[in-house]
């Protein structure tokens, strides 16, 4: 079976407080030098049958109406072979 | 004849209970709506309440929102049927993009629930006609999802349109309820569609129908009886 991968992430301008209360953690647990951190959502679909441009058509409608909410997310959908 | 304002039940709904008895004691027939079911019974307008329904997987109301019952409710309010989305009812509301704009976690990361401190900004909706413009309220506010967001150009058009219902009062001490409790954007509490049927906040009115609880006072009750006016001038 196939695997597709949508990774939803947060838009840049979007305030992400758990990301920077990751941030904030790394000093003190002795991991220095990362400036930012911001967290997202990763959905791993197996998918049935063929992984043609008519299923990650409909992958993508998925996402847009239901996985991400456009108003506040960008997604980004990868097929893993 | 005596007004029909249904309260929807969504698996992990909290808040239905207290709206169905808000809605009795403003005068109009409480009814019940089940989340699976497309019918609304003849409804002459719907609270979605608050609460965690399917425990906000995924986003909070982003899987209610494809429900049976939203179906209808979403064409009902495209046509004009008053609606009422209260917290998790509000995230419900702005999944379904009936209203704009998202909900995102507290700014501080924490559940908050404390009694706030609201300023009436639009008293010209379905839901806010019995409050004066400019009124303080006072009803408890209890979430962790609680931040309003919508890019410039959607805040511009909400501030432009009248469209901010309700804003987080900020003139007095936290510990009397003021403040923006949650990092929402223009301090925004509820906003509206431009029709005005269409109202979601994220604090409780319905909390606070009754001196014995909630806040103390009755300042939630004005959201029913506002509603139940419109319906029989209607």
């Amino acid at each position: 079976m196939a695997r597709v991968v949508v990774d939803v992430m947060l838009k840049p301008e979007i305030l992400d407080p758990q990301g920077q209360a990751v941030q904030r953690a790394l000093p003190r647990l002795g991991f220095d030098g990362i400036a930012d951190v911001r967290q997202g959502k990763r959905f791993e679909l197996e998918v049935e049958g063929p992984v043609d441009d008519a299923a990650l058509a409909r992958i993508h409608e998925m996402a847009e109406t239901f996985l991400a909410n456009t108003v506040i997310e960008d997604f980004i959908v990868k097929v893993e072979s | 004849m005596t007004a029909r304002i249904g309260v929807v039940t969504f698996p992990g709904t909290l808040d239905d209970q207290d709206s169905l008895r808000a809605v009795r004691l403003a005068g109009a027939e409480p009814v019940s709506l089940w989340h699976r079911d497309k019918d609304l019974k003849q409804v002459d307008a719907v609270v979605l309440a608050g609460g965690f329904s399917y425990g906000d997987y995924l986003r909070a109301g982003a899987i209610s929102r494809f429900s049976p019952v939203m179906e209808t409710i979403i064409d009902q309010a495209r046509a004009g049927l008053p609606v009422l989305g209260i917290c998790n009812g509000f995230q419900i509301l702005t999944e379904s993009h009936l209203l704009p704009g998202a909900m995102l976690r507290n700014n501080h990361l924490h559940f908050i629930c404390r009694d706030q401190r609201l300023r009436v900004e639009n008293a010209d909706t379905a839901w806010t006609g019995d409050y004066e413009q400019g009124q303080e309220i006072s009803v408890p506010l209890k979430n962790i999802d609680g931040r309003y967001v919508a890019d410039a150009r959607v805040l511009d058009e909400l501030e432009a349109e009248g469209r901010v219902a309700f804003r987080y009062a900020t003139s007095g001490a936290a510990a009397d309820g003021y403040g923006n409790p949650n990092g929402s954007l223009r301090d925004i509490a509820g906003i509206t569609n431009a029709e005005g049927n269409v109202v979601g906040l994220m604090p409780h009115p319905e909390h606070a129908v009754e001196p014995l609880i909630g806040t103390g006072r009755t300042d939630g009750l004005a959201f029913f009886t506002s509603v139940i006016k419109r319906l029989v001038t209607a």
